[in-house]
């Protein structure tokens, strides 16, 4: 069970005004304003849940799913990830949790695919039976035969994807964090990793936290949608909830694509 | 353990594939090898008595510092660490279950002896086979060797060690390059990279011997020749120890809390 309660987390963001005499200026004294990412932030997430987490960009997705996954520490609050606060004892946390960040990659770049896999066996201790029916499932499902022996480098960016999903669950974590996970993929990598996403969640009962500007994802995968929007949560409920939500302010949108409702949605809030 | 073990395997089977790297290096560090020896050997041959160190010695030292140079040069340092931290994808090293700390420094030890492997061979095979006086010699006995051998290692260490403090550094500035362009060229001229540290000004020659930069290359590279012995050599294998286990320390300390305060930006 994943608990966030009243958790706030702000940046400190250094600002000048443009030119070479403001330049000179924040030499001596510089100017910081501090940004609220996250505030008074709360959910509850149960166990075998898929939950799609949604709002436009800057609006704390990536600094929540941070803070789960014990990268980032908040200034305040509560957070209880099956017992554990994540910050805590990073090391006992994320031996638990398998996480994606579509946008960056944690294979190594120079080896063969397999090296890292092997590689990430040692580092999360793996047993030898676990990993190699892991890997056996993982390949078949996400069809990496024809990928293990290639090196990362020399893979596209789809072929990239199922790999990274791949490493992330080769320890079988109960919880899994996809940041972005269909980000710059094609029509088909992006079925065939939804189908894996959803696949997962019925048979392993993973719990699963989905972040995305795909609103196709969200209505492929997602019952539950937690909508954030300038740190703070709007909304949590399903796509029907949403989509009542939008239509509150105007007629004829029962017709409008996903995309315009939620775009409708952000301006309607003012989170943009 | 164990995970460190396969990550620093990794890393050298990685670091071995680089031949065309490793071939130029060895160019330059024949060129710079030989332009070192003829240097010091006009010092030499102006005034003998004024030279510090056996010219057999000095002319070991060079050799061996080209050899290894992958091992002691500080300026050698993992953009691949400095990336990930500027780049944020550090998130992804945080995310699994292991010390930040042990895999960098794994991961420096096996960038440096992947690089050392490489290239010592041909240049000591080429250093024992030149003429008089620049060919390079054996130790006096056995145990001179051993002694080398252990100290190698240990400069080694201290070397990373010291990289370590260079990494943990730039978590706290926007930029790495000004951290890391200061610190390196302190050492450059501490640790005996220039000139061997015997060849500095006494006042200044004593208080050098004492810093972490004189466990680098100086001790295990003036061992071998047989300018430190005796009493020398134990005040110098302590320091060098002494020195490692507190750089390690600091390290670790640091590390701790810049996780503590990382920031993780954009994405």
């Amino acid at each position: 069970m994943i608990t966030m309660e009243n958790v706030c987390k702000s940046y400190k963001v250094a600002k000048r005004n443009a030119g070479m005499k403001e330049a000179c200026k924040a030499l001596f004294r510089r100017e910081t304003e501090t940004v609220k990412a996250l505030s008074d932030v709360s959910f509850t997430i149960n166990d075998s849940e898929m939950v799609g987490y949604i709002g436009p960009n800057g609006a704390g997705k990536s600094s929540t799913i941070k803070i789960l996954s014990g990268i980032l520490t908040p200034e305040s609050g509560n957070c209880l990830v099956d017992g554990r606060v994540p910050w805590k004892n990073r090391i006992e946390h994320v031996k638990r949790i398998g996480v994606v960040f579509g946008q960056r990659s944690q294979l190594w770049w120079d080896v063969p695919v397999i090296d890292s896999f092997e590689l990430l066996k040692d580092i999360y201790s793996i047993p030898k039976n676990e990993y190699i029916n892991n890997l056996e499932e993982l390949t078949g499902k996400l069809k990496l035969n024809e990928l293990l022996r290639t090196p990362v480098r020399q893979l596209s960016l789809g072929q990239r994807m199922r790999c990274e999903i791949a490493a992330s669950l080769l320890h079988s974590p109960k919880i899994l964090f996809l940041d972005e996970p269909t980000i710059g993929l094609d029509a088909v990598s992006k079925l065939a990793v939804r189908d894996f996403i959803m696949n997962l969640n019925k048979e392993h009962k993973t719990t699963i936290i989905l972040t995305t500007h795909d609103m196709q994802d969200i209505e492929a995968l997602t019952r539950r949608i937690i909508l954030i929007g300038k740190g703070r949560v709007l909304m949590d409920g399903t796509i029907d909830d949403m989509r009542r939500l939008a239509a509150s302010n105007e007629a004829s949108d029962a017709e409008k694509s996903l995309d315009k409702i939620v775009a409708a949605l952000y301006q309607q809030l003012n989170i943009l | 353990m164990k995970k460190y073990i396969s990550f620093f395997g990794l890393r050298l089977n990685m670091g071995l594939q680089y031949r065309v790297a490793a071939a130029a290096g060895i160019v330059t560090q024949f060129v710079w090898g030989f332009m070192e020896c003829f240097v010091f050997r006009a010092f030499y041959e102006t005034n003998p008595a004024a030279f510090p160190m056996e010219f057999k010695a000095m002319v070991s030292y060079i050799w061996l510092q080209q050899a290894f140079l992958a091992f002691f040069a500080t300026w050698m340092m993992d953009n691949d660490i400095f990336d990930s931290i500027l780049s944020g994808n550090i998130a992804y090293e945080l995310c699994r279950p292991v010390s930040i700390y042990n895999m960098w420094f794994a991961k420096n030890a096996a960038t440096r002896i992947s690089r050392a492997l490489l290239r010592c061979m041909p240049i000591l095979i080429v250093a024992f086979i030149l003429p008089e006086p620049f060919k390079m010699t054996l130790p006096k006995n056995i145990l001179t060797f051993i002694v080398f051998m252990f100290t190698l290692a240990l400069g080694l260490g201290v070397t990373i060690a010291f990289c370590m403090l260079v990494y943990i550094i730039s978590f706290f500035t926007v930029s790495p390059q000004g951290v890391r362009i200061f610190f390196t060229s302190l050492v450059e001229f501490f640790c005996g990279a220039i000139v061997p540290i015997p060849f500095l000004p006494k006042p200044l020659k004593s208080i050098v011997e004492l810093l972490p930069f004189a466990g680098m290359q100086n001790v295990p590279l003036r061992i071998y020749g047989g300018d430190i012995y005796g009493e020398e050599l134990t005040r110098a294998v302590l320091l060098q120890t002494v020195w490692f286990v507190l750089l390690v320390l600091i390290g670790r300390g640091l590390c701790k809390i810049a996780e503590k305060k990382i920031v993780v930006q954009g994405g």
